[in-house]
Protein backbone atom coordinates (compact mmCIF):
# COMPACT_ATOMS: atom_id res chain seq x y z
CA UNK A 1 0.00 0.00 0.00
CA UNK A 2 2.96 2.08 0.76
CA UNK A 3 4.33 2.19 -2.50
CA UNK A 4 1.15 3.19 -4.33
CA UNK A 5 0.50 6.57 -2.19
CA UNK A 6 3.00 8.44 -4.25
CA UNK A 7 1.57 7.32 -7.50
CA UNK A 8 -1.77 8.14 -6.41
CA UNK A 9 -0.21 11.97 -5.62
CA UNK A 10 0.93 11.96 -8.76
CA UNK A 11 -2.38 10.76 -11.04
CA UNK A 12 -4.26 13.41 -12.19
CA UNK A 13 -7.75 11.01 -11.76
CA UNK A 14 -9.98 12.69 -9.52
CA UNK A 15 -10.54 11.27 -5.66
CA UNK A 16 -14.06 9.16 -6.32
CA UNK A 17 -12.65 7.98 -9.08
CA UNK A 18 -9.35 6.50 -7.38
CA UNK A 19 -12.04 5.59 -4.77
CA UNK A 20 -14.32 3.92 -7.17
CA UNK A 21 -11.28 1.70 -8.41
CA UNK A 22 -10.03 0.83 -5.08
CA UNK A 23 -13.62 -0.67 -4.54
CA UNK A 24 -13.88 -2.55 -7.97
CA UNK A 25 -9.98 -4.09 -6.51
CA UNK A 26 -11.66 -5.08 -3.13
CA UNK A 27 -14.56 -7.06 -5.28
CA UNK A 28 -12.11 -8.16 -7.51
CA UNK A 29 -9.74 -9.50 -4.86
CA UNK A 30 -13.20 -12.04 -3.05
CA UNK A 31 -14.04 -13.19 -5.98
CA UNK A 32 -10.26 -13.88 -6.84
CA UNK A 33 -9.89 -15.82 -3.73
CA UNK A 34 -13.02 -17.53 -3.95
CA UNK A 35 -11.81 -18.64 -7.79
CA UNK A 36 -8.58 -19.48 -6.19
CA UNK A 37 -10.14 -21.52 -3.45
CA UNK A 38 -12.53 -23.33 -5.88
CA UNK A 39 -9.68 -24.42 -8.16
CA UNK A 40 -7.91 -25.86 -5.79
CA UNK A 41 -10.89 -27.72 -3.83
CA UNK A 42 -13.66 -28.26 -6.98
CA UNK A 43 -16.05 -29.45 -4.21
CA UNK A 44 -18.62 -26.69 -5.11
CA UNK A 45 -18.31 -26.97 -8.35
CA UNK A 46 -18.17 -30.78 -9.20
CA UNK A 47 -21.54 -31.34 -6.50
CA UNK A 48 -23.66 -28.77 -8.29
CA UNK A 49 -22.57 -29.95 -11.55
CA UNK A 50 -23.19 -33.51 -10.50
CA UNK A 51 -26.40 -32.27 -8.56
CA UNK A 52 -27.43 -30.62 -11.77
CA UNK A 53 -27.67 -33.89 -14.07
CA UNK A 54 -29.12 -35.44 -11.37
CA UNK A 55 -32.67 -33.53 -11.34
CA UNK A 56 -32.40 -33.43 -15.10
CA UNK A 57 -31.87 -37.32 -14.81
CA UNK A 58 -34.92 -37.83 -12.28
CA UNK A 59 -37.22 -35.05 -14.65
CA UNK A 60 -36.72 -37.60 -17.67
CA UNK A 61 -38.65 -40.29 -15.41
CA UNK A 62 -41.24 -37.87 -13.80
CA UNK A 63 -42.51 -35.79 -16.76
CA UNK A 64 -41.89 -38.36 -19.72
CA UNK A 65 -40.18 -36.00 -21.62
CA UNK A 66 -40.86 -37.20 -25.16
CA UNK A 67 -40.81 -35.45 -28.05
CA UNK A 68 -44.23 -33.68 -28.39
CA UNK A 69 -44.25 -32.45 -24.75
CA UNK A 70 -40.66 -31.25 -24.74
CA UNK A 71 -40.75 -27.81 -25.98
CA UNK A 72 -43.58 -26.67 -23.18
CA UNK A 73 -41.63 -28.14 -20.07
CA UNK A 74 -38.08 -27.65 -20.90
CA UNK A 75 -38.05 -24.23 -19.60
CA UNK A 76 -39.70 -25.32 -16.38
CA UNK A 77 -37.34 -28.19 -15.87
CA UNK A 78 -34.18 -26.21 -16.51
CA UNK A 79 -35.26 -23.13 -14.07
CA UNK A 80 -35.99 -25.51 -11.23
CA UNK A 81 -32.42 -27.55 -12.06
CA UNK A 82 -30.80 -24.30 -11.63
CA UNK A 83 -32.43 -23.73 -8.89
CA UNK A 84 -31.95 -26.33 -6.68
CA UNK A 85 -28.10 -26.36 -7.99
CA UNK A 86 -27.99 -22.44 -7.09
CA UNK A 87 -28.99 -23.13 -3.57
CA UNK A 88 -26.49 -26.06 -3.37
CA UNK A 89 -23.77 -23.74 -4.52
CA UNK A 90 -24.91 -20.97 -2.23
CA UNK A 91 -25.23 -22.80 0.98
CA UNK A 92 -21.72 -23.84 0.21
CA UNK A 93 -20.22 -20.78 -0.79
CA UNK A 94 -20.98 -19.34 2.78
CA UNK A 95 -20.83 -22.26 4.68
CA UNK A 96 -17.13 -22.22 3.87
CA UNK A 97 -16.99 -18.45 5.04
CA UNK A 98 -18.27 -19.53 8.49
CA UNK A 99 -16.75 -22.64 8.85
CA UNK A 100 -13.25 -21.44 8.58
CA UNK A 101 -13.41 -18.24 10.58
CA UNK A 102 -12.75 -16.88 6.72
CA UNK A 103 -15.81 -14.22 7.15
CA UNK A 104 -14.07 -12.66 10.18
CA UNK A 105 -10.74 -11.99 8.13
CA UNK A 106 -12.83 -10.48 5.56
CA UNK A 107 -14.52 -8.54 7.52
CA UNK A 108 -11.11 -7.23 9.33
CA UNK A 109 -10.02 -5.73 6.03
CA UNK A 110 -10.56 -1.89 5.27
CA UNK A 111 -12.38 -2.16 2.78
CA UNK A 112 -16.23 -1.33 2.13
CA UNK A 113 -18.29 -4.27 3.58
CA UNK A 114 -20.90 -3.68 0.32
CA UNK A 115 -17.76 -4.69 -1.65
CA UNK A 116 -17.41 -8.04 0.01
CA UNK A 117 -21.00 -8.77 -0.81
CA UNK A 118 -20.51 -7.95 -4.43
CA UNK A 119 -17.82 -10.21 -4.32
CA UNK A 120 -19.48 -13.26 -3.23
CA UNK A 121 -22.28 -12.13 -5.75
CA UNK A 122 -19.62 -12.17 -8.70
CA UNK A 123 -18.21 -15.33 -7.15
CA UNK A 124 -21.56 -17.26 -6.91
CA UNK A 125 -22.64 -15.95 -10.52
CA UNK A 126 -19.67 -17.30 -12.00
CA UNK A 127 -20.35 -20.59 -10.53
CA UNK A 128 -24.02 -20.51 -11.51
CA UNK A 129 -23.11 -19.51 -15.01
CA UNK A 130 -20.56 -22.26 -15.36
CA UNK A 131 -23.09 -24.80 -14.19
CA UNK A 132 -25.39 -23.18 -16.77
CA UNK A 133 -22.42 -23.10 -19.08
CA UNK A 134 -22.34 -27.11 -18.50
CA UNK A 135 -26.52 -28.27 -18.43
CA UNK A 136 -27.31 -26.25 -21.79
CA UNK A 137 -25.19 -28.03 -24.14
CA UNK A 138 -25.90 -31.82 -22.01
CA UNK A 139 -29.75 -30.59 -22.30
CA UNK A 140 -29.28 -30.08 -26.24
CA UNK A 141 -27.64 -32.93 -26.12
CA UNK A 142 -29.79 -35.60 -24.43
CA UNK A 143 -33.57 -33.94 -25.57
CA UNK A 144 -32.02 -32.94 -29.07
CA UNK A 145 -33.15 -29.72 -28.40
CA UNK A 146 -31.36 -26.47 -29.54
CA UNK A 147 -31.46 -24.35 -26.72
CA UNK A 148 -28.36 -22.19 -27.90
CA UNK A 149 -31.02 -19.29 -28.99
CA UNK A 150 -29.71 -15.76 -27.90
CA UNK A 151 -32.97 -14.65 -26.11
CA UNK A 152 -32.76 -17.34 -23.96
CA UNK A 153 -29.14 -16.75 -22.76
CA UNK A 154 -30.25 -13.40 -22.02
CA UNK A 155 -33.07 -14.84 -20.26
CA UNK A 156 -31.02 -16.96 -18.04
CA UNK A 157 -28.09 -13.84 -17.41
CA UNK A 158 -31.09 -11.94 -15.79
CA UNK A 159 -32.80 -14.57 -13.79
CA UNK A 160 -28.96 -16.02 -12.54
CA UNK A 161 -28.17 -12.54 -11.09
CA UNK A 162 -31.37 -11.85 -9.59
CA UNK A 163 -31.44 -15.55 -7.87
CA UNK A 164 -27.72 -14.67 -6.78
CA UNK A 165 -28.55 -11.02 -5.18
CA UNK A 166 -30.90 -12.45 -3.35
CA UNK A 167 -29.76 -15.89 -2.61
CA UNK A 168 -26.26 -14.50 -1.24
CA UNK A 169 -27.98 -12.16 0.96
CA UNK A 170 -30.11 -14.76 2.35
CA UNK A 171 -27.53 -17.17 2.37
CA UNK A 172 -24.99 -15.21 4.49
CA UNK A 173 -28.22 -15.03 7.52
CA UNK A 174 -29.27 -18.65 6.85
CA UNK A 175 -25.56 -19.49 7.71
CA UNK A 176 -25.41 -17.76 11.06
CA UNK A 177 -28.43 -19.60 12.43
CA UNK A 178 -29.15 -22.73 13.81
CA UNK A 179 -30.94 -24.71 11.18
CA UNK A 180 -28.45 -23.44 8.91
CA UNK A 181 -28.73 -25.26 5.06
CA UNK A 182 -32.19 -26.43 5.73
CA UNK A 183 -33.16 -22.93 5.91
CA UNK A 184 -31.95 -21.18 3.14
CA UNK A 185 -34.53 -22.77 0.41
CA UNK A 186 -37.11 -21.73 2.78
CA UNK A 187 -35.91 -18.32 2.83
CA UNK A 188 -35.08 -18.05 -0.74
CA UNK A 189 -37.69 -19.78 -2.68
CA UNK A 190 -40.67 -17.75 -1.58
CA UNK A 191 -38.89 -14.59 -2.40
CA UNK A 192 -37.74 -15.44 -5.84
CA UNK A 193 -40.98 -16.81 -6.72
CA UNK A 194 -41.52 -13.85 -9.01
CA UNK A 195 -37.89 -13.89 -10.28
CA UNK A 196 -38.77 -17.71 -11.33
CA UNK A 197 -42.29 -17.25 -13.00
CA UNK A 198 -40.71 -14.24 -15.26
CA UNK A 199 -37.70 -16.16 -16.14
CA UNK A 200 -39.97 -19.75 -16.97
CA UNK A 201 -42.59 -17.49 -18.61
CA UNK A 202 -39.54 -15.38 -21.11
CA UNK A 203 -37.64 -18.82 -21.14
CA UNK A 204 -40.46 -20.69 -22.63
CA UNK A 205 -41.19 -17.38 -25.04
CA UNK A 206 -38.22 -17.93 -26.01
CA UNK A 207 -37.77 -21.41 -26.83
CA UNK A 208 -41.47 -21.26 -28.68
CA UNK A 209 -40.05 -18.47 -30.81
CA UNK A 210 -42.65 -16.27 -29.84
CA UNK A 211 -42.80 -12.21 -30.49
CA UNK A 212 -40.56 -10.50 -28.54
CA UNK A 213 -43.55 -7.93 -27.89
CA UNK A 214 -45.00 -11.08 -25.67
CA UNK A 215 -41.46 -11.86 -24.21
CA UNK A 216 -40.67 -8.44 -22.88
CA UNK A 217 -43.40 -7.92 -20.01
CA UNK A 218 -41.32 -10.48 -18.52
CA UNK A 219 -37.71 -9.19 -19.22
CA UNK A 220 -38.62 -6.11 -17.53
CA UNK A 221 -40.10 -7.71 -14.67
CA UNK A 222 -36.61 -9.69 -14.71
CA UNK A 223 -34.55 -6.29 -14.58
CA UNK A 224 -37.30 -4.42 -12.24
CA UNK A 225 -36.19 -7.10 -9.76
CA UNK A 226 -32.89 -7.53 -10.30
CA UNK A 227 -32.44 -3.48 -9.59
CA UNK A 228 -34.71 -3.63 -6.95
CA UNK A 229 -32.98 -6.44 -4.93
CA UNK A 230 -29.38 -5.48 -5.96
CA UNK A 231 -30.34 -2.15 -3.96
CA UNK A 232 -32.04 -3.33 -1.28
CA UNK A 233 -29.18 -6.01 -0.27
CA UNK A 234 -26.72 -2.89 -1.41
CA UNK A 235 -28.42 -1.28 2.18
CA UNK A 236 -28.91 -4.07 4.17
CA UNK A 237 -25.70 -6.29 3.81
CA UNK A 238 -23.57 -4.34 6.37
CA UNK A 239 -26.50 -5.07 9.21
CA UNK A 240 -26.18 -9.04 8.47
CA UNK A 241 -22.32 -8.90 8.86
CA UNK A 242 -22.56 -6.78 11.77
CA UNK A 243 -21.46 -7.98 15.51
CA UNK B 1 -45.49 -2.08 32.22
CA UNK B 2 -47.12 -3.93 34.96
CA UNK B 3 -50.89 -2.22 35.31
CA UNK B 4 -52.93 -2.29 31.93
CA UNK B 5 -53.16 1.29 30.26
CA UNK B 6 -56.63 2.95 30.63
CA UNK B 7 -56.65 3.94 26.73
CA UNK B 8 -55.93 0.24 26.04
CA UNK B 9 -58.85 -0.91 28.06
CA UNK B 10 -60.90 1.50 26.17
CA UNK B 11 -59.61 0.58 22.82
CA UNK B 12 -60.40 -2.72 23.95
CA UNK B 13 -64.26 -2.20 24.78
CA UNK B 14 -64.72 -0.06 21.18
CA UNK B 15 -63.29 -2.39 19.59
CA UNK B 16 -65.73 -5.19 21.32
CA UNK B 17 -68.52 -2.77 20.13
CA UNK B 18 -67.35 -1.86 16.92
CA UNK B 19 -67.20 -5.23 15.55
CA UNK B 20 -70.86 -6.35 17.25
CA UNK B 21 -72.26 -3.76 15.60
CA UNK B 22 -70.06 -4.80 12.14
CA UNK B 23 -71.63 -8.17 12.20
CA UNK B 24 -74.94 -7.11 12.77
CA UNK B 25 -74.98 -4.26 9.81
CA UNK B 26 -73.24 -7.01 8.15
CA UNK B 27 -76.54 -9.37 8.35
CA UNK B 28 -79.77 -7.11 9.21
CA UNK B 29 -78.55 -3.83 7.51
CA UNK B 30 -76.58 -4.64 4.08
CA UNK B 31 -79.11 -5.69 1.54
CA UNK B 32 -78.84 -9.54 -0.02
CA UNK B 33 -76.88 -9.51 -3.33
CA UNK B 34 -79.23 -10.18 -6.16
CA UNK B 35 -77.22 -12.85 -8.00
CA UNK B 36 -75.00 -14.37 -5.37
CA UNK B 37 -77.30 -14.42 -2.48
CA UNK B 38 -76.13 -14.82 1.36
CA UNK B 39 -72.73 -15.99 0.15
CA UNK B 40 -71.94 -12.46 -0.74
CA UNK B 41 -72.04 -11.40 2.91
CA UNK B 42 -68.54 -12.88 3.47
CA UNK B 43 -67.32 -10.08 1.16
CA UNK B 44 -67.30 -6.96 3.99
CA UNK B 45 -64.70 -9.25 6.06
CA UNK B 46 -63.33 -10.87 4.02
CA UNK B 47 -61.58 -7.53 2.20
CA UNK B 48 -61.18 -6.43 5.74
CA UNK B 49 -59.03 -9.14 7.14
CA UNK B 50 -57.21 -9.24 3.92
CA UNK B 51 -57.01 -5.51 4.79
CA UNK B 52 -55.67 -6.06 7.73
CA UNK B 53 -53.53 -8.71 6.93
CA UNK B 54 -51.30 -6.66 4.20
CA UNK B 55 -51.60 -3.32 6.74
CA UNK B 56 -49.67 -6.03 9.25
CA UNK B 57 -46.57 -6.94 6.68
CA UNK B 58 -46.62 -3.23 5.98
CA UNK B 59 -46.41 -2.33 9.58
CA UNK B 60 -43.54 -5.39 9.77
CA UNK B 61 -41.47 -4.12 6.87
CA UNK B 62 -41.99 -0.09 8.31
CA UNK B 63 -40.85 -1.00 11.76
CA UNK B 64 -37.87 -3.71 10.19
CA UNK B 65 -36.58 -0.65 8.90
CA UNK B 66 -37.27 1.73 11.46
CA UNK B 67 -34.79 -1.44 13.81
CA UNK B 68 -32.48 -1.27 11.43
CA UNK B 69 -31.91 2.26 11.78
CA UNK B 70 -32.56 2.98 15.49
CA UNK B 71 -31.41 -0.78 16.91
CA UNK B 72 -33.82 0.02 19.55
CA UNK B 73 -36.13 -3.01 21.03
CA UNK B 74 -39.58 -1.74 20.98
CA UNK B 75 -39.02 -1.86 17.07
CA UNK B 76 -38.25 -5.28 16.89
CA UNK B 77 -41.18 -6.56 19.24
CA UNK B 78 -43.51 -4.19 17.16
CA UNK B 79 -42.40 -5.78 13.60
CA UNK B 80 -42.53 -9.30 14.94
CA UNK B 81 -45.88 -8.83 16.68
CA UNK B 82 -47.50 -6.93 13.37
CA UNK B 83 -46.12 -9.97 11.15
CA UNK B 84 -48.20 -12.66 13.51
CA UNK B 85 -51.09 -10.27 13.25
CA UNK B 86 -50.70 -10.47 9.82
CA UNK B 87 -50.71 -13.66 9.29
CA UNK B 88 -53.49 -14.53 11.11
CA UNK B 89 -55.89 -12.03 8.98
CA UNK B 90 -54.28 -13.17 5.70
CA UNK B 91 -55.46 -16.86 6.69
CA UNK B 92 -58.79 -16.06 7.53
CA UNK B 93 -58.86 -13.80 4.18
CA UNK B 94 -58.47 -17.53 2.68
CA UNK B 95 -61.02 -19.07 4.56
CA UNK B 96 -63.19 -16.84 3.91
CA UNK B 97 -62.56 -16.24 0.46
CA UNK B 98 -62.87 -20.45 -0.15
CA UNK B 99 -66.08 -20.30 1.62
CA UNK B 100 -67.24 -17.57 -0.98
CA UNK B 101 -65.60 -19.08 -4.37
CA UNK B 102 -67.21 -22.84 -3.61
CA UNK B 103 -70.14 -21.67 -4.68
CA UNK B 104 -69.26 -18.82 -6.97
CA UNK B 105 -66.43 -20.41 -8.97
CA UNK B 106 -67.48 -23.57 -7.97
CA UNK B 107 -63.97 -24.52 -6.24
CA UNK B 108 -62.16 -24.02 -3.26
CA UNK B 109 -59.02 -22.75 -4.77
CA UNK B 110 -57.75 -21.19 -8.09
CA UNK B 111 -54.07 -20.39 -8.73
CA UNK B 112 -55.57 -16.76 -9.08
CA UNK B 113 -52.79 -13.61 -8.48
CA UNK B 114 -54.07 -12.80 -5.51
CA UNK B 115 -55.12 -16.12 -4.11
CA UNK B 116 -51.17 -17.14 -5.00
CA UNK B 117 -49.58 -13.93 -3.41
CA UNK B 118 -51.53 -14.20 -0.53
CA UNK B 119 -50.31 -18.11 0.18
CA UNK B 120 -46.57 -16.96 -0.99
CA UNK B 121 -47.26 -14.32 1.53
CA UNK B 122 -47.90 -16.72 4.17
CA UNK B 123 -45.07 -18.90 3.26
CA UNK B 124 -42.64 -15.82 3.46
CA UNK B 125 -43.56 -15.18 7.14
CA UNK B 126 -43.48 -18.85 8.05
CA UNK B 127 -39.70 -18.47 7.03
CA UNK B 128 -39.48 -15.51 8.87
CA UNK B 129 -40.86 -16.88 12.38
CA UNK B 130 -38.34 -20.24 11.08
CA UNK B 131 -35.55 -17.73 10.79
CA UNK B 132 -35.95 -15.82 14.06
CA UNK B 133 -36.86 -19.77 15.55
CA UNK B 134 -32.84 -20.26 14.70
CA UNK B 135 -31.08 -17.48 16.32
CA UNK B 136 -30.06 -17.29 20.10
CA UNK B 137 -28.61 -13.82 19.99
CA UNK B 138 -31.41 -11.11 20.37
CA UNK B 139 -29.91 -8.37 18.37
CA UNK B 140 -28.61 -10.89 15.52
CA UNK B 141 -32.76 -12.25 15.54
CA UNK B 142 -34.33 -8.83 15.76
CA UNK B 143 -31.69 -7.66 12.89
CA UNK B 144 -32.08 -10.67 10.43
CA UNK B 145 -35.85 -10.64 10.82
CA UNK B 146 -35.82 -6.84 10.41
CA UNK B 147 -34.02 -7.58 7.18
CA UNK B 148 -36.26 -10.16 5.83
CA UNK B 149 -38.93 -8.73 6.62
CA UNK B 150 -37.99 -5.42 4.49
CA UNK B 151 -37.31 -8.33 1.60
CA UNK B 152 -40.24 -10.46 1.87
CA UNK B 153 -42.47 -7.27 1.59
CA UNK B 154 -41.18 -6.05 -1.46
CA UNK B 155 -41.30 -9.55 -3.65
CA UNK B 156 -44.92 -8.93 -2.49
CA UNK B 157 -45.79 -6.70 -5.13
CA UNK B 158 -43.79 -8.24 -7.33
CA UNK B 159 -44.96 -12.02 -7.19
CA UNK B 160 -48.79 -10.57 -7.29
CA UNK B 161 -47.38 -8.51 -11.13
CA UNK B 162 -46.01 -11.64 -12.14
CA UNK B 163 -48.89 -13.86 -11.37
CA UNK B 164 -51.19 -10.90 -12.81
CA UNK B 165 -49.78 -11.38 -16.20
CA UNK B 166 -51.48 -14.54 -16.20
CA UNK B 167 -55.17 -14.88 -16.81
CA UNK B 168 -57.46 -13.63 -13.60
CA UNK B 169 -60.90 -14.46 -12.84
CA UNK B 170 -61.11 -12.88 -9.32
CA UNK B 171 -63.60 -9.83 -9.44
CA UNK B 172 -62.33 -5.72 -8.40
CA UNK B 173 -65.25 -4.59 -6.74
CA UNK B 174 -63.22 -1.56 -6.22
CA UNK B 175 -61.60 0.00 -8.96
CA UNK B 176 -61.66 -1.07 -12.95
CA UNK B 177 -62.30 -4.31 -13.76
CA UNK B 178 -61.21 -6.49 -16.39
CA UNK B 179 -63.56 -8.49 -18.60
CA UNK B 180 -63.41 -12.38 -17.71
CA UNK B 181 -63.73 -11.71 -14.08
CA UNK B 182 -66.23 -14.46 -12.35
CA UNK B 183 -68.55 -13.05 -9.22
CA UNK B 184 -68.43 -9.18 -9.82
CA UNK B 185 -70.93 -7.21 -8.51
CA UNK B 186 -71.79 -3.10 -8.45
CA UNK B 187 -72.15 -2.30 -4.23
CA UNK B 188 -74.96 -0.52 -3.73
CA UNK B 189 -75.13 2.77 -1.15
CA UNK B 190 -76.05 0.29 2.17
CA UNK B 191 -73.34 -2.30 0.82
CA UNK B 192 -70.98 0.54 0.70
CA UNK B 193 -71.39 1.94 4.15
CA UNK B 194 -71.06 -1.53 5.39
CA UNK B 195 -68.06 -2.14 3.84
CA UNK B 196 -66.50 0.75 4.76
CA UNK B 197 -67.52 0.06 8.56
CA UNK B 198 -66.12 -3.23 8.32
CA UNK B 199 -62.78 -1.89 7.04
CA UNK B 200 -63.05 0.60 10.17
CA UNK B 201 -63.88 -2.02 12.71
CA UNK B 202 -60.69 -4.40 11.32
CA UNK B 203 -58.21 -1.77 11.39
CA UNK B 204 -59.52 -1.64 15.27
CA UNK B 205 -59.19 -4.66 16.02
CA UNK B 206 -55.43 -4.77 14.33
CA UNK B 207 -54.34 -1.69 16.74
CA UNK B 208 -56.09 -3.30 19.59
CA UNK B 209 -54.12 -6.68 18.71
CA UNK B 210 -51.04 -5.17 17.85
CA UNK B 211 -51.25 -3.06 21.39
CA UNK B 212 -51.76 -6.36 23.22
CA UNK B 213 -48.82 -8.40 21.56
CA UNK B 214 -46.71 -5.77 21.81
CA UNK B 215 -47.18 -5.59 25.67
CA UNK B 216 -46.95 -9.26 25.84
CA UNK B 217 -43.18 -9.05 24.29
CA UNK B 218 -42.14 -6.41 26.43
CA UNK B 219 -43.17 -9.26 29.07
CA UNK B 220 -41.64 -11.72 26.98
CA UNK B 221 -38.32 -10.11 27.17
CA UNK B 222 -38.85 -8.92 30.98
CA UNK B 223 -39.62 -12.56 31.11
CA UNK B 224 -35.84 -13.70 29.86
CA UNK B 225 -33.86 -10.88 31.72
CA UNK B 226 -35.95 -12.58 35.44
CA UNK B 227 -34.45 -16.13 33.52
CA UNK B 228 -30.76 -14.69 33.34
CA UNK B 229 -30.62 -13.25 36.76
CA UNK B 230 -31.76 -16.63 38.50
CA UNK B 231 -28.94 -18.44 36.34
CA UNK B 232 -26.56 -16.15 37.22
Amino acid sequence: MKTEAPLAKRSTQPAGMRASTAYMRAIWAVVWKDLAAELRSRELLSAMLVFALLVILIFNFALELDARTRYSVTAGVLWVTFAFAGTLGLNRSMAMEKDRGCLDGLLLAPVDRSAIYFGKVVGNLIFMLLVEGFVLPVYSLLYNINLFIPGLIGVILLGSLGYVVVGTLLASMAVQTRTRDVLLPILLFPVVIPLFIAAVKASAGCLQGLDMAEIWPWLNLLIVYDLLFTAVAFMVFDYVVEE
Amino acid sequence: MNNKPRLLSILDVVTIVLLVVATGLVFLYAPTEAVMGQVQRVFYFHVAANWVGMLGFLAAAVCGGFYLRTAERKWDIASLAAVEIGMVFAFIGIVTGSIWARPIWNTWWTWDPRLTTTTIMLLIYSAYLMLRSGIEDPDRRARFGAIYAIVGFLSVPLTFFSARLFRTIHPIVIGTNQPGAAGQFDMTAAMLQVFLFSLLTFTFIFADLLWHRIRLGWMEDRVEQLKMKLNA
